[in-house]
């Protein structure tokens, strides 16, 4: 079988398998990492979410031969220096999760998001997150989530802003 | 996964038992502990009368709790931790719950019925008091004094007095066994002679503190059932028929034989699997794989477009003896008026987010399986008589999953998972795919309700009559394994179904004369159906309430009265039987839910506005295992689309004493969302030969773009005598998903003036019945 070679996380990783297998089963199976989880196996839910170059992307439509190189963010990897992604905090603060499996798909689609829009409307995050979809619909929280996450966010970036002025 | 090395608490139950290490220490429970206890067996049961198998402290002066519950993500472990912390007098933060695992904690069901803190809060209230009693004895001795002399604060025991005097419960029982024996016939009624306290005495209950589950769901670092290996596993892969009830002619294993990875075609009857060394090689055999069926004689079901017409039509299997008050027939032939109206709910899915999974080991003899089944001691009873194995050579180690809300192909999988590991001697995890879900999963049954009401000459109504049918013939059950589907497919069956109840009304209402009559009918294919019915979070009351409270509110509209007005009525007329405390609390639930809406009273429907989008209110209240629950809404709905949105949901709730009012709030969130979704989209749709809906577009649900821009929660505690010492604490969860439905429909009604008597309520069907009424 061919080699396939992916920086996850930072770390890189060669893997030996067929082509065609999607990403999601290498990061579970071969790399250990349970974030990204199994949905549909259609890129209809987003539960298997990872990011890569700023995307979010649905790993288990994603077949290894397609990202060959690429760098692979997944759940594991958002925190920096053990310290949470503001988003994930977020999500803690609010208290999101009910039963918590399709969490990954929205942590990692709202951050996705809010690198690209820091600065969302409702309409924006509605339109933003609805494809991805939780059973225990926890939406609700999950914007207000979201809200809180871009205020911290942009308050940061105001500080680390203030710091290279002065 | 990873194993530590280590006592288990296994070893310690065991034991004669001096140290207690391992499971459990970190802030969240620690499943690597339970991998590890694999090595052991038998697998005998917790004895729920002994406290040491409910409450293990360590010298540390931190305590553990073992439960045989589950969580199904309303954070019940934490409310554990809240009521048992508080009882036993030590700091939430020092505690670790343990659930739902067969050989470390006693049967206490597994989860369902909202039960958790209603039933089974109450034996874990009395062992931590148990403990607390005797562990202030065992403090009594040591620092010489009585113990009505003694205090607890947060764990330590000190002297009333002279705080230098103290000792910590770590070191009085840290490392040993209480060895005392508790009493009461079952575990629902277990207790020592130790009193709970009072209301007034509870600290952490009432507080809020954070689940703990979240931190490690948020991180990635949680360890789920889907997450399970151990080494040397395979994975394997269900084939279904392709047409419901066919039988299986022949298999053409030359088909993928020669695929990388393939291992073997496992079959039992009509029960088709393929296992594989890797995930991927197992979903790629799976399709794969030639089989040959052969279609039924007769079509299994009828159409879903006809299903109504047949399950009317068809001759009852079972019709429960109706329940009758007064003399219905004679006020009905009395009344001034009689309204009548026909209800229309379809089977609707549970649809995990996650397909079904599970992983059996069945190393050194023994058999585990790791799951996420709600009812992990009724998966082990069913396994071992499926596979005609000792109990005691059988555990289930359940872990976090996806929820489902109910009986679902979680208990299949974890069968499946069972029977392929016994079959090829090696470790084996099954996943559903998608369609295999969405299609196979059990299904929350059809019904269609009759309902007819009789008014008086004064408006009053006096006669109430309900008739429902539930196409609830084949119900997955909790213990039976012929009630799972590789067991109807492997042609092991029962004189008769299970079958389950087709409910009735759950409200308070003062009616005189009321006839309430349950019939469950079958559909031609009985046994292994993807129509198989389980518990769909309540199981039937989103069904059931949706008719009876559209229907109260037919009857307002027909005699031109507020809605809440002629609730309130209802509930306040005087009756001879007992119902005043329910409708006492009824009453102030309805009243808390309109006072935070700003209800006021006004002609209904009101009349139609004049634009595209055409705005409505409506309201249903719900009583359900001593909860009570009154929702309001406001819907717009867009007269050239027919999509409706909710906008603005409150929801007044009593459940007694609130545990934990955060997480409470969220519960009631989720699952007043949930009933949105099943009002407004959700809809198993078949063909005579098979399921139709079989993934996220063929079978939609509501998503973050239908989210209400408002969402406002009222705790209501509605008892007559609030200060009551033994306030209860009831089941929180599922009401909430009664009342919902009928709410959204009032709320159509009064924004277009039509009334949809058929769910969910998609844009399609609104608009041809705005059409139909010239809306």
């Amino acid at each position: 079988m061919p080699t396939f070679t992916l920086k996850v996380n930072g770390r890189t990783h060669t893997v030996d398998v067929d082509g065609a297998t999607p990403l999601l089963y290498v990061l579970r199976n071969d790399l250990d990492l349970h974030g990204p989880r199994f949905g549909c196996g259609l890129g209809q839910c987003g539960a298997c979410t990872v990011i890569i170059k700023g995307e979010a992307v649905r790993s288990c439509i994603r077949p290894i031969s397609g990202v060959n190189g690429a760098e692979v963010t997944t759940l594991e990897g958002l925190a920096t220096n053990g310290k949470l992604h503001p988003v994930q905090q977020a999500w803690i603060d609010e208290q999101v999760p009910q039963c918590g499996y399709c969490q990954n798909g929205q942590i990692m689609t709202a951050k996705a998001l809010l690198d690209r829009t820091p600065n969302p409307t409702d309409a924006q995050i509605r339109q933003g997150m609805s494809g991805t979809l939780c059973r225990c619909m926890t939406y609700f929280r999950i914007q207000a989530a979201i809200k809180r996450a871009a205020k911290v966010m942009a308050s940061a970036s105001l500080q680390s802003g203030s710091e290279v002025i002065a | 996964m990873t194993t530590t090395p280590g006592f288990t608490r296994r070893d310690f139950i065991k034991s004669s038992g001096y140290l207690v290490v391992g499971v459990a220490a970190a802030a969240h429970a620690d499943f690597s502990g339970l991998v590890e206890a694999q090595a052991a067996g038998p697998y005998v049961d917790p004895d729920f009368h002994q406290l040491d198998s409910w409450i293990v402290i360590r010298e540390d002066n931190t305590a553990t709790f073992y439960v045989g519950k589950t969580d199904l993500g309303q954070g019940t472990g934490t409310a554990f931790r809240q009521i048992m912390a508080d009882e036993l007098d030590m700091p939430y933060a020092r505690t670790t719950c343990v659930m739902g695992t067969t050989d470390l904690t006693v049967d206490q069901g597994g989860s369902g019925g909202s039960d958790a803190l209603q039933t089974d809060g109450y034996p874990m209230r009395r062992v931590a008091a148990e403990a607390r009693r005797v562990l202030l004895e065992m403090a009594s001795t040591r620092l010489g004094v009585p113990v009505a002399q003694l205090a607890v604060v947060d764990g330590v025991v000190s002297v009333t007095g002279d705080a230098s005097r103290r000792v910590t419960y770590g070191e009085l029982i840290g490392g040993r066994k209480f060895n005392v024996t508790l009493r009461g016939a079952n575990t629902d009624a277990t207790t020592g002679t130790a009193p709970i306290k009072t209301t007034q005495q509870l600290k952490i209950v009432g507080q809020s503190p954070q689940r703990y589950d979240i931190p490690a769901k948020v991180d990635g670092s949680l360890k789920w059932a889907v997450d399970v290996k151990v080494p040397g596993m395979l994975h394997a892969r269900n084939i279904k028929p392709p047409v419901a009830g066919a039988t299986l002619v022949s298999i053409d294993e030359s088909s993928v034989r020669n695929l990388p990875g393939f291992v073997k075609v496992v079959s039992k009857g009509n029960y088709v699997a393929v296992v594989c060394e890797r995930e991927e090689q197992a979903i790629q055999a799976a399709r794969q794989l030639k089989v040959n069926w052969q279609k039924p004689s007769t079509a299994p079901f009828p159409s879903s477009e006809d299903l109504f017409r047949y399950m009317r039509q068809a001759t009852p299997t079972s019709s429960g003896n109706p329940t009758i008050v007064g003399n219905p027939d004679e006020a009905f032939m009395s009344a001034a008026r009689v309204v009548e109206a026909d209800y229309e709910i379809p089977f609707q899915g549970h649809v995990s987010i996650g397909p079904a999974h599970a992983m059996a080991d069945p190393s050194n003899d023994q058999l585990t399986i790791y799951t996420n089944d709600m009812k992990s001691y009724g998966l082990r009873n069913g396994v071992a008589q499926f596979l005609k194995m000792p109990r005691e050579k059988v555990r289930v180690v359940w872990m976090e999953g996806p929820q489902a809300y109910g009986r679902t192909a979680a208990d299949d999988a974890g069968f499946e998972a069972a029977f392929l590991a016994n079959e090829l001697k090696r470790p084996v995890r099954v996943q559903w795919m998608r369609q295999e879900e969405t299609a196979w999963d059990t299904k929350g049954p059809a019904f269609t309700i009759r309902m007819r009401g009789g008014l008086d000459a004064q408006n009053n109504l006096v006669a109430l009559d309900f008739e429902a049918r539930a196409a609830d013939h084949n119900h997955l059950g909790y213990n039976e394994p012929d009630t799972v589907l590789i067991a109807q497919l492997a042609n092991m069956r029962r004189a008769q179904p299970a079958r389950g109840g087709a409910d009735r009304p759950s409200e308070m209402y003062a009616i005189p004369h009321r006839r309430t009559t349950q019939h469950i009918v079958g559909l031609p294919l009985v046994w292994e159906t993807p129509l198989r019915t389980g518990n769909l979070r309540d199981p039937n009351g989103p069904q059931v309430t949706f008719a009876s409270e559209s229907f109260i509110d037919e009857l307002a509209a027909a005699v031109k009265a507020d809605p809440v007005d002629f609730r309130l009525k209802l509930l306040t007329a005087s009756t001879t039987d007992d119902s005043g405390f329910k409708r006492a609390r009824s009453i102030a639930t309805i009243r808390a839910a309109s006072e935070k809406y700003g209800w006021k009273p006004r002609p209904y429907p009101q009349p139609r506005g004049s634009g595209d989008i055409l705005a409505g209110r409506g309201i249903a209240y719900t009583f359900r295992s001593q909860t009570v629950v009154a929702q309001i809404v406001d819907v717009e709905v867009n007269r050239r689309t027919g999509r409706v949105w909710v906008k603005r949901i409150v929801c007044a709730q009593d459940c007694g004493l609130v545990i934990n009012p955060e997480a409470l709030k969220r519960t009631i969130e989720g699952g007043t969302m949930h009933a949105l979704s099943r009002a407004l989209y959700e809809e198993v749709t078949f063909d005579t030969e098979k399921v139709t809906s079989v993934d996220w577009a063929s079978y939609p649900t509501l998503t973050h773009a239908d989210t209400p821009e408002t969402f406002d929660i009222v705790l209501v505690n509605g008892d007559p005598n609030p200060n009551r010492p033994d306030l209860q604490h009831y089941g929180a969860g599922e009401t909430v998903c009664k009342a919902l439905i009928a709410a959204v429909g009032n709320a159509i009604y009064d924004a277009t003036g039509v009334r949809l008597r058929r769910m969910p309520f998609r844009s399609g069907r609104v608009l041809a019945a705005m059409k139909t009424a010239g809306v």
